[in-house]
């Protein structure tokens, strides 16, 4: 079961989605779920992927630029992305 | 640049401008659609 | 043509309300790889439906080897194409059928294979059940015996639902049941949904394109308007549980776009491999005017797909014809590209299936002139051939089939 976004703790891609980047963004496709899902801005695309290296996924935002005004909706986007599995908690070290 | 809140008619059909990603990414955070999925089964001429 | 413009800004009401409605343009254009793609492996096939789309039946002599198959894999996972749908003709009557599937998914490329279930014996169902990467697609055009039958041979209901009984018995839940919309099943959606419940598998209802041999028995096998309207309503109460490989985006001006990318996606975000490593737009249009280039040809099939003319042609904007002045152009995108080939209607015009009625119209108008028709064409038993007494299953023997 996808856990809800908390921004202040450790999250990653989960093993099973592979990623691939795009003009737009990128696709990520998540094999047991059989979802695709469409970032639609390099910045996001960046957090993403940058999750699994940042201590949050707040600082994942803050590392790839996002501004204040838009700590939001990247929040939320990353709660989407959650929802649908796609990312999950890092277990803690 | 862009109202997202007007009816835009059919206009002919141009190339993509460049533009700044705050642009078009300040349009996709108002809108709230930065991410969006589907099943891979969504996609046409597929069997 | 659409409202478009930079990326992700062309946001209206009247852009189509689907998930991805507003990435329609960015995909229109093309993508540097294929987001899935569907590979016939091969012509040949054990049963001679009346409305297969590949024409298959015999195999081609010149088929893709083993090594050339698993070269077009690697291309794959370079270009990082996700999914590869596996058909043909039967793809499992290929000697390396496993160990093709098991290349690709050491490879990083997941896959579904679409089988009518003959060679999916206990052990093939367990090895399934087993593998996190590879799904299965069983087709079945009727929800009885005798409508399945009538389109896809004798004993074929039974052989599918034998399949369905050891994927379940394997525990493989999930699996999905394929089905064809025709005007004979149209009334038994709610019976094919409790086929799939009583086996934990997914229904998947496609839309009959006049492609292939169906382009012989379109005319009386296509779903009346009345159908289409009820067959919308239903999905649409059926959401995403119900998969439809987003092949009804023309019945769209009916109301909200139904699940999944709502555009045209060959040449632009997939297309088809055949058995002889010709690259087609897709499956549906299996014709020289939508042949990309071969696998084997230089650059193989990054090469095709980056840089044919076809695929360039394709990614440009495409001309909506008289569809434009049409308040759901917008949604339905003027319908499917290869039901308007095959039906003899211009690409720039409204599909023959239009919500509206407006392709009705157009064939009516333009009578009984003759269509283009798939090529080339695998079939064993010749639509003329149906006459005769030959069952379509004669000489079924797959050794016959292997030579």
């Amino acid at each position: 079961m996808a856990t809800a976004f908390d921004p202040g703790r450790a999250w990653a891609l989960d093993p099973q989605v592979a990623l691939r980047s795009e003009r737009f963004g990128a696709l990520a496709y998540h094999f047991g779920t059989r979802r695709l899902s469409f970032l639609k801005s390099q910045k996001l695309a960046t957090v993403v992927r940058s999750l699994a290296d940042q201590p949050s996924g707040h600082d994942a935002c803050l590392a790839a630029g996002v501004a204040e005004h838009e700590m939001a909706a990247y929040e939320r986007a990353l709660a989407t992305l959650a929802t649908s599995g796609m990312i999950a908690e890092r277990p803690s070290a | 640049m862009l109202d997202p809140t007007a009816a835009s008619p059919p206009e002919p059909e141009r190339e993509p401008d460049p533009q700044p990603p705050a642009a078009s990414d300040d349009a996709l955070i108002e809108a709230d659609l930065l991410v969006e999925d589907v099943s891979i089964d969504g996609m046409c001429g597929v069997y | 043509m659409s409202a478009s413009g930079p990326i992700g800004a062309s946001v209206t009401p009247s852009a189509p309300a689907g998930p991805v409605g507003r990435l329609v343009d960015q995909f229109q254009s093309g993508l540097d790889a294929p987001i899935c793609l569907t590979w016939e492996l091969t012509y040949a096939c054990n049963l001679a439906c009346v409305h297969c789309l590949s024409s298959s039946g015999r195999r081609d002599p010149r088929e893709l080897s083993t090594a050339e198959c698993q070269a077009v894999i690697d291309e794959l996972q370079r270009m990082q194409v996700f999914y590869v749908n596996i058909g043909g003709g039967e793809p499992t009557v290929r000697r390396d059928f496993w160990e093709l599937v098991d290349y690709a998914t050491a490879h990083d490329v997941g896959v579904k294979f679409s089988t009518n279930g003959s060679r999916l014996t206990p052990a093939a169902a367990e090895r399934l059940a087993a593998s996190d990467y590879v799904d299965v697609q069983v087709s079945i055009d009727g929800a009885t015996a005798d409508v399945n039958d009538a389109v896809r041979g004798p004993g074929s209901y039974a052989m599918a639902l034998t399949a369905m009984d050891r994927l379940a018995a394997a525990g493989f839940s999930g699996f999905k049941l394929s089905v064809v919309v025709t005007r004979q099943n149209a009334g038994q959606l709610d019976d094919f949904q409790a086929i799939a419940d009583r086996y934990g598998a997914q229904l998947r209802l496609t839309r009959l394109r006049p492609s292939g041999r169906a382009v012989d028995v379109w005319d009386e096998l296509h779903p009346t308007s009345a159908q289409q309207r009820e067959l919308y309503a239903w999905l649409s109460d059926r959401g995403e549980r119900v998969l439809t490989g987003d092949s009804f985006f023309h019945l769209a001006p009916f109301g909200d776009p139904l699940p999944g990318l709502n555009l045209c996606g060959a040449g632009r975000v997939v297309c088809l491999i055949d058995p002889v490593g010709d690259v087609y737009a897709c499956p549906f249009a299996i014709h020289e005017s939508f042949l990309a280039g071969n696998v084997r040809d230089q650059g193989g099939f990054t090469a095709v797909w980056r840089e044919s003319a076809l695929f360039a042609e394709l990614r440009r904007p495409q001309t909506a014809g008289i569809c434009t002045s049409c308040e759901h152009f917008d949604s339905c995108r003027g319908g499917c590209m290869a039901a308007k080939f095959f039906t003899g209607l211009p690409l720039d015009g409204p599909d023959p299936e239009c919500a509206l009625g407006h392709g009705e119209t157009l064939l009516a108008a333009r009578g009984g002139q003759q269509v283009p028709r798939s090529s080339p064409d695998h079939s064993r038993v010749r639509p003329l051939d149906r006459a005769c007494d030959e069952s379509p299953l004669a000489g079924t023997a797959l050794d016959v089939l292997l030579a």
